[in-house]
Formats: C-alpha cells, structure tokens, sequence
C-alpha cells in the first residue's frame, strides 16, 4: 500500500519534471526550426478557424443562459439594472476563458493528440528524427505559440458573443433597457478583469496544448495499451487531464489575481 | 579506443541492447567500407531491425560503439549526432511516409527542414528526386492513393532527396511479390550506383542479396554468426548459415518427412 | 487546402479576433474609465474603511477620477488616500473630501464637494476637509441607543486634526 503510495508520487514528479522539460524543449526549439511560422500559420487554422463555430456557439448559448437566469434573480430584488454586471463579470472572469478553453480542448486537443498519437505508431515522429528534423520544433512548438496566439482571441470572441446573448434575452426578450444593459456592462468590467481574462486564457492555451500534445507525442510510451489502443488512451488521457488543468489552473489564477 | 580504419564508413563494435530482461543483441560488430552494398540476413525475431535502428540511432544500444567516419556517435556529442543524421538516411519497413502531406510535400520536408536551401531549389530538387524514381506524375497524391511499390518509391525518393552518404534499409522487400522485390533491389542497386551511397539492407532474402551485396553478415540469437562476401557465404560450412542459406532443401527434407509419415521439425535440425 | 486559402483563413480570425479583443478591453474593459491628462491630490482620512485602489471619486454624482493608492500615515495613523483627478476639473481649496457609499450595502466612493474658494488646488496637494466612511454598524448601535447626532461632530472634529499643507 504505501510502496504503492511511493511509486505513485515517484512516477507523479517524474511525469510532472518530463512535461515540463517537453514544453522547455519546444519553445528552445523555436529558435533552430525552419519555416517555423507557416507551421504556426497552420496551427492557428486548426485552432482558430476550425474552432470558431463552436466557440460562438457556446458563447452565445452561454450569455443566453446568463441573461435569463440572471434576470429572474436579480428581479426579485428589483435590481434587474444589474444584468450586465452578472452577465459581464461571469463571463470575462470566469466563464470565458474557462468554457473557451474546455471547447478548444475538445475540438483541437484531441484532434492534435490523435493525430501526433497516430504519426507517432506510423513511425513518422521516428522518420523526422532520422531525418534530422527537430521533431519539437516541428511538430509541438508551432502549436504552443498558436495557442499562445489563438486562445485569448478565442475567448475574447466567445465573452463578446457572450454579451450579446445575455443583451439577447435580457432586452430583447425580456425587456429591460438595452442602455441599462449596456452601461451595467460598461460599469462593471475594470481594465484588471479584462487582463485577468486574457492572461487566464493564455495560461490556460499553453497548459492544455502542451498537455495534448506531450501526451500525443509520447504515445509509444502508453503502458496500459499498444498500437491503436494507446493512441486512443493517450487522446483520452490528454483531453482529461486537460480539462482538469483549466478548472485547477483557473482556481489558482483566481487566487492569485484577486 | 580502437585504431583509426579510414576506409570504413560505418564502424560497429559489441553493440548490446536489452528490453527488460530480453536481450536482443547481446554484442553485434559490423563494418561497412565506403560505397559498399552491405547486407544483414537473419530470421525474424532475431534484432535486425533493432540493429539497424541502433545504427540508425532510432534506438541507444545499452553498451557498444558505433563510429561513423571516424567519428563514434556519442549521447555526449549531439553535434557528431546531428552530422551523422544529415548524412544518413533511414528507409522504414513500413515507409513512415507523411500521409497528410502529398508525395511531393513529403520529398520537399526534409530538405525544407534541414537546409538553408531557398524554397525554389529545394521544389526544383524534389521534383527531381520524384522524377528520378518515375513518380513524377504523382506528385499531388497522398501516399494511401500510392500502390505499395510506389509507397517504396515515394520512401526511398524522401531518403536519397538529401544525397546521404550512407542509407539504411530496413527490410524494403517486406511484403511484396518476387518480380517486385527484385525491382526493388535492382532500384536500390541503380541508384546506389548512381548516387554512389553506402547501403545497409537488413532483409530475409537470400537468394537476391547474394546478387546484389559486397558484404553479407548474418545477425543470429544478437551477435553476427557470419560476415563475409557473398561467395564466402555461398560456401560456407557453419551450420546456421546452412540452414538459412538452404532452407529451400530443408522444407524439401521436411515436406518429404511428412509424406512418409514422420513428424520431424522444421526449425530444428 | 492550398497554403493561399488557409493563409486567407487564418488572417480572417486574426482580423476577427482582434476585434473582439480591441472591443473588450477599449470598450467594455474601459467603461468608466477615465481618459486624458490626469493630476494627483490627496486627502486625509481617520477612516478610510472599504475604499480601495480603484474606487471611484465623484463631483455631483459624476465620476471625476480614481483612487491611485491608500496609504497609511506612519505619524498621526490616518489613512491617506491619492486621488487621480482629471487635468480639466479645477477644485477649490476649500473642497470636502468624503467616502459615501452606493445603495445600502454598495461599493464605497470618494466624494468631493467643491466649495467656494478662489484659489484651486494644486496637483500632489491635500485636501483639509474631509469626512470619513460611515462604519454602518456603528451608526445602526448609534440609532439604537439614540445619538445620530454625534456624527456631525466627529467630521468638523477630524478637519481639524488633518494640518494644511
């Protein structure tokens, strides 16, 4: 039990020391990769463009939500004017950058660590390094600085469009004031919430990319399954420990920052 | 450590490697001379491709020197590493082509990647090396809309795409028909000659390497039972090599057993 | 997908994107933010309880500028609070400096009433008279044992202890 316990914590730093010497080695790689910036070019597709409509999607089904819950609270009080303070800070604080990052995390994570999953069981990763190919530099470092690039614009998009749906069914539907709306939102977002929003979504971009693709890139080294079955185990695993990197990261930012 | 043998390209000595408890190779020496055909026989299961991936440095032997030109390729010396990589070519037994890439995509990589050559020379030398190898026409398909050969092809076109000095196969032949796998020894042959690398094969087919090798080593239970020339391995009287050289008879001898009613084994004897 | 097209793409969600970000931090981020050229004056509070950096100064119920920092006065243990007032807004010597709450149980601010002077203060001055934040709790104990009226005393009282400049 507690040799088990041991092992355990062992194989946790290791696990822990290895990822980050991963992510280290990618962005050192940054500098010896060549063409480095139409490899970002196509990261930023796959996590931009590809992404979008999930992303205005969800905001906008987030913002909807937001305005008509928020509005039946704050109705019993009598303060609807303060719609666009819940609906605001919920969204650039928390949400945003939160339920952002999960999307992208579904719809680019796994692509990703399936598709380095699957390169590396083909033995493409193997033909790289024969080659002489910095297969960091190749492969992992365009995606981290996308991220890098990608997620604060993602979130930026989804709290906008977040907005507009609480503005949706806060005065369109339910039929408070639009300037009341919008100058509660106005009100309410300091420079600092709209800093702590981008730096989350950042952080967030860089953790969960990285995590996807140290699990997709190490596929091989999958010990519950081969072949197929790792690439899948490793996809899952990635896409899990992902999501509950965002939530963990997002509590410990939040700590920090407030 | 060991007196210099400037004639030898690839210099191999007591190369170990172990999977947990399972040693695979346990001490393999090869050389191979400048612009030589050299091949690897062995049965399966018996580390070939380990060897080579060894050489390769796909994998690191637990204990053993591999020298590359004079120089041993030491963990410790990434720079003798990178050279040796961007010397060396490795064709994989299952190709490790790119497959989101297009056959051309996939000849333009590696010179793309490793040199500073601009993206004009770089378009104009792939298109070469495709047209070298009559893939030409198939530029903008996507290796899964390649036959199995061409796959070979679009393989060996990304690893002379580079002009390595010296290239390793990894079983190239596996799989395929017999006219096709002397084709692709005849183009392996052709274009050694005409590129003049250095070629290391690790293959199963006897008949066909005593054709085409200078040197022949057979790798048996992780060290080299035997290296020599192909005659010398023609002639041979060791037993091992007997029975890899003339496994045609002993299926003969075994088929025949069999319809006499005993009940021999085929892979003892 | 051709390098041009995905190129195209790419440079459309950049577009896109900076947009929302442009929107979010200029606009929504930036509501009630002051803008233009800025002085600092400060204002000495016995009590500066609930105000933070950040917190809004107010003229007439319009707000005029930030909180920059809240310090506290190593000699006198008064809170001094620097207050960052926009270049245009000239305010009499004599103007009363005093943190107010919205609603009931809202955020604090710091309100200045401009008094009649001729002479305006000067930037990184004090502001004399002040008022400090009302500690709720102590007004409700105050109402119950029925002397509301001290209050008065205690702002004319702090006046006095805080020196000119």
């Amino acid at each position: 039990m507690v040799r088990k316990l041991g092992s355990l914590t062992l194989s946790l730093i290791r696990g822990t020391g290895d990822f980050a010497l991963f992510t280290l080695t990618a962005f050192r790689s940054a500098f010896s990769t060549r063409r480095l910036l139409h490899r970002v070019f196509r990261a930023m597709f796959e996590q931009g463009v590809r992404c979008l409509p999930v992303i205005l999607i969800v905001g906008m089904f987030t913002g909807l939500v937001l305005g008509l819950q928020g509005y039946h609270v704050l109705n019993r009080f009598g303060s609807e004017s303060l719609l666009g303070a819940l609906v605001s800070l919920s969204l650039v604080r928390e949400l945003g950058p939160v339920l952002a990052a999960l999307m992208l995390v579904g719809q680019a994570g796994s692509a990703l660590a399936a598709e380095l999953g699957i390169q590396r069981n083909s033995e493409q990763i193997a033909a790289l390094e024969t080659m002489g190919v910095s297969t960091h530099g190749y492969l992992v470092t365009p995606r981290l600085l996308g991220a890098l690039l990608i997620f604060p614009m993602q979130t930026a998009l989804f709290v906008s469009v977040g907005l507009w749906g609480g503005w949706l069914s806060g005065s369109m539907m339910l039929g408070l004031e639009p300037g009341v709306y919008w100058s509660s939102v106005e009100r309410a977002v300091e420079p600092d919430d709209v800093q702590e929003c981008f730096t989350k979504a950042a952080v967030f971009g860089l953790l969960t990319v990285a995590l996807c693709c140290y699990y997709g890139f190490n596929a091989h080294r999958c010990t519950s399954a081969t072949g197929a079955r790792a690439v899948s185990a490793s996809t899952t695993r990635a896409v899990v420990l992902s999501c509950i990197t965002v939530l963990a990261a997002d509590y410990v930012i939040t700590s920090f920052l407030l | 450590m060991s007196e210099a043998r400037p004639s030898l390209l690839l210099d191999v000595r007591g190369v170990k490697k172990r999977y947990g408890t399972h040693e695979v190779l346990t001490g393999a020496s090869l050389e191979v001379p400048r612009a030589s055909v050299v091949t690897v026989l062995g049965r399966s299961g018996t580390g070939k491709s380990v060897f080579l991936k060894c050489l390769a440095g796909i994998e690191r032997p637990d204990e053993g020197v591999i020298a590359f030109d004079g120089t041993p390729l030491d963990a410790d010396l990434p720079s003798a590493r990178a050279e040796f990589r961007r010397r060396c070519s490795f064709l994989f037994q299952s190709n490790a082509l790119f497959d989101s890439l297009t056959a051309l995509e996939n000849v333009v990589l590696p010179l793309e990647q490793t040199t500073a050559l601009s993206s004009s020379v770089v378009r104009q030398r792939s298109l070469e090396a495709l047209q070298q190898l009559e893939l030409d026409s198939f530029a903008d398909k996507y290796p899964s809309q390649l036959s199995g050969g061409m796959q070979k092809r679009l393989a060996l076109a990304r690893a002379i795409v580079t002009r390595p000095e010296l290239v390793l196969f990894d079983e190239p032949t596996a799989g395929l028909d017999p006219l096709r796998r002397n084709a692709v020894f005849a183009m392996i042959v052709k274009y050694q000659r005409q590129f003049g690398f250095t070629a290391v094969i690790v293959t199963h087919d006897v008949a066909e390497v005593l054709v085409i090798s200078d040197h022949v080593a057979l790798l048996d239970s992780g060290t080299m039972r035997f290296a020599g020339s192909p005659a010398a391995f023609s002639t041979s009287t060791d037993p091992v090599v007997c029975d890899f050289r003339d496994s045609t008879a002993a299926l003969h001898k075994a088929v025949d057993a069999l319809r006499t009613g005993q009940n021999p084994s085929l892979t003892e004897s | 997908m051709n390098a041009s097209r995905l190129e195209f793409f790419v440079g459309l969600f950049v577009l896109l994107g900076l947009a929302a970000v442009t929107w979010l931090t200029a606009k929504v981020g930036a509501g009630s933010l002051i803008s233009g050229p800025t002085y600092l004056v400060e204002a000495r509070f016995s009590n500066a309880g609930g105000l933070n950096t950040g917190s809004s100064v107010l003229v007439a119920g319009v707000t005029v500028g930030r909180v920059e920092s809240i310090r506290i006065d190593p000699v006198d243990y008064s809170a001094i609070a620097t207050l960052r007032v926009v270049e245009g807004l000239k305010l009499p010597t004599d103007t009363m400096a005093s943190i107010k709450t919205t609603g009931l149980i809202g955020d604090k601010y710091v309100s200045l009433a401009p008094g009649a002077d001729e002479t305006y203060l000067q930037p990184g001055t004090q502001i004399t008279m002040t008022e400090s934040s009302v500690d709720l709790e102590s007004l409700i104990g105050k109402m119950a044992f029925g002397s509301v009226s001290n209050n008065s005393d205690n702002s004319a009282n702090e006046s006095g202890k805080s020196p000119a400049p």
